[in-house]
């Protein structure tokens, strides 16, 4: 009994030490947030899919650094997941009532948005799609990766890299999104044109959270001893895959990957991980604020901008045009 | 009488185990072997770890949504104290599983002294959680690859023979719980106040200072989850931990520990845990499109816990 009292009230001193820390930081964090407002540039609000992967922090960086360079005043927000479609609309109609000089806007669901994108319209005030697009006639351009060619792209390194035959699996992060829904059409169309030989598995979903699709990369190399080959449509799927292989000490598995970030980035220099699609994020974060700037001067634009891939692997993953796309 | 019961329930859900464990052993040749149960018992222990906290919890008729997130926190807290300030592993460890610790005692704090009812009081903490855990990491992951002692406490194998030391910090946390809970005044009191928090004050307990200890002792299983997460991953990653408090909450429901408080047991929520990795890693290794993973899960949680009812039911007849 004593020794609990004892526990308890360590905790308790603790606890209240801590209270004030916490009271500190919020505070912070709040006015840090908050601060900010007036001047005479153009506003461009930014609704994101998330920040939780690094992919959106790049392009929050390349959309700062160009609004930055360009003199333009920018937020960039999102959902904490990229589940969170009602979430993320909530966000869109907060930003048309700000009423900024354009909006710039990665579409959670490309149909969930549509009604909001006619308020916009209402509104006047010019949107830019970016990352995936909107079924909605109104952005004027989308700033995106072409993600089934960059898809099929991957997977016709897998293809050689297996010598074009064996049992292949996918590791997707959802089939609702566009990236998910692109990025596994475009490498099982590939495969199914190119490369017949090859067995694709049922696909499997992970959320792109690592834990689970190590879990899920685990189970199927265990129903699969005569698995050759791995594909992961996002970071957090690639790098889950990679754990998932290690942790169950399969040798000989060809892994090939999506998007950046250390771990993905240490996996193919060491050779664990065989090399992965990148998008240029920094990039597609420059050309949202650029064509926003030109939305906002009334210039036409092509519908649709590719904001480029590029395949990496241990030979060129040094390569300056390669190094400036990845984020660790 | 309620000890007889609760082995009932125990031996239920046990039950349902070896059935499930048994039906993908026939149904598929590759699930019944050494290394697919050593990644079903590896898979288990985060959930696991979070579910063993908040079983004390739930048996007080309370609920801890903040545990997920909550881990989220102390693995970037771990990050700040292992890697950005280069401490020790083994005090960083501590610190981080401290730091859950002060988590729950807020909770406690907010529950039993300013009297705001559990579901809401960590809610509020799982969004305090999650935005400070992006605020301290400024959103981007923490590396431990240059830590090896860190990142072995989970895959490291002290046991040789591929047995992952992040089962053995499991089953020596199950123990601990088990004991806390069936052996200590802290054990007592918490099924003393889920079954009856007025009868228990009136007895001259200080409900409060207990349930104060309770909320922290979930809380240093948050922050223990919280490293053997970013220790199996080899960083903190700041936006997850979102949906993980509600399955722990699953695992318990199925171990048969009643959201009404007053009854539950360790074992049984360990078992609840492992219902919930063998469903996932069966249904996965007999490729069963993902939809209906979610599907199955979420008819046995129902059909757990309807049996839960219509035994208690029976029971008062």
């Amino acid at each position: 009994m004593s020794k609990w009292l004892a526990v308890c009230a360590a905790g308790l001193a603790l606890g209240f030490a801590a209270c004030g820390d916490d009271e500190g930081t919020t505070t912070g964090g709040a006015s840090a947030g908050g601060g900010g407002g007036g001047g005479e540039q153009p506003y461009i609000a930014i609704v994101s899919k998330g920040f939780q992967h690094q992919f959106w922090q790049a392009v929050k960086q390349g959309a700062e650094e160009e609004a930055k360079a360009k003199g333009a005043k920018i937020t960039f927000e999102g959902p904490p997941t990229e589940q969170d479609i009602e979430q993320q609309v909530t966000m869109l109609t907060n930003a048309i009532q700000k009423k900024p000089a354009a909006i710039g806007f990665a579409a959670l669901d490309s149909k969930a948005s549509a009604p909001l994108m006619e308020q916009a319209k209402a509104a006047n005030i010019p949107v830019v799609a970016f990352d995936s697009g909107v079924e909605s006639d109104i952005p004027v351009t989308t700033a995106a990766t072409d993600n089934i060619a960059a898809a099929g792209e991957a997977a016709k390194h897998m293809s050689e890299l297996i010598g074009g035959s064996g049992k292949v699996a996918l590791v997707v992060h959802d089939q609702t999104s566009r990236t998910g829904i692109e990025r596994r059409d475009g490498f099982v169309d590939w495969m199914k044109a190119n490369a017949p030989d090859v067995e694709l598995l049922p696909v499997q979903y992970g959320g792109g959270d690592q834990a689970k699709s190590a879990d899920i990369a685990k189970s199927i190399i265990q129903a699969n001893p005569d698995l050759k080959g791995f594909y992961g449509a996002n970071e957090g799927s690639a790098i889950g895959i990679v754990k998932g292989v290690e942790e169950s000490g399969k040798k000989g598995i060809t892994i090939v990957g999506f998007d950046s970030g250390k771990a993905q980035i240490d996996a193919i220099t060491s050779g664990v991980m065989a090399g992965a699609i990148t998008q240029n994020p920094v990039g597609m974060g420059k050309q949202l604020v650029d064509s926003a700037l030109a939305a906002i001067n009334g210039e036409t634009q092509p519908k649709v901008i590719d904001t480029g891939f590029y395949w990496y692997d241990k030979t060129n993953i040094e390569d300056p045009k390669i190094a400036a796309v990845l984020y660790e | 009488m309620t000890a007889v019961r609760d082995r009932l329930q125990q031996f239920l859900a046990f039950g349902s185990l070896i059935a499930i464990f048994l039906f993908f052993s026939i149904a598929s040749s590759s699930f019944l072997n050494y290394s697919n149960v050593t990644s079903i018992l590896f898979s288990t222990v985060v959930i696991g770890l979070l579910a063993l906290g908040t079983t004390f919890v739930i048996i007080t008729s309370g609920i801890d949504l903040s545990i997920g997130t909550g881990m989220t926190l102390c693995a970037v807290i771990s990050g700040v104290l292992i890697v950005n300030s280069g401490l020790p592993v083994w005090l960083g460890v501590l610190g981080t599983i401290l730091f859950g610790g002060l988590i729950g005692l807020v909770n406690g704090f907010n529950v039993s002294f300013l009297g705001i009812p559990p579901f809401i009081a960590t809610l509020a903490m799982m969004l305090v959680a999650q935005g400070l855990a992006l605020v301290i990491s400024d959103s981007t992951p923490i590396y431990f690859n240059d830590e090896p002692g860190y990142t072995a406490i989970s895959t490291g194998h002290l046991l040789g023979v591929d047995f992952p030391n992040a089962v053995l910090v499991l089953g020596v946390a199950t123990v601990i719980a088990a004991v806390v809970l069936n052996k200590t005044i802290l054990g007592r009191y918490t099924y003393s106040i889920g079954s009856n928090e007025e009868a228990t004050a009136l007895s001259g307990i200080s409900v409060r200072r207990w349930k104060l200890a309770i909320y922290t002792l979930a809380g240093l299983f948050t922050g223990l989850a919280g490293v053997m997460i970013s220790a199996r991953l080899a960083s903190a990653q700041p936006g997850t931990g979102i949906g993980y408090e509600l399955q722990a909450i699953a695992a318990v429901v199925i171990g048969g520990t009643s959201l009404a408080g007053g009854k539950g047991s360790i074992v049984g929520t360990l078992i609840g845990a492992l219902i919930i990795s063998v469903l996932n890693n069966g249904l996965q290794i007999m490729s069963i499109p993902q939809e209906w993973q979610n599907v199955i899960l979420g008819a046995v949680i129902l059909v757990a816990v309807y049996a839960d009812m219509a035994r208690k039911r029976r029971s008062t007849v």
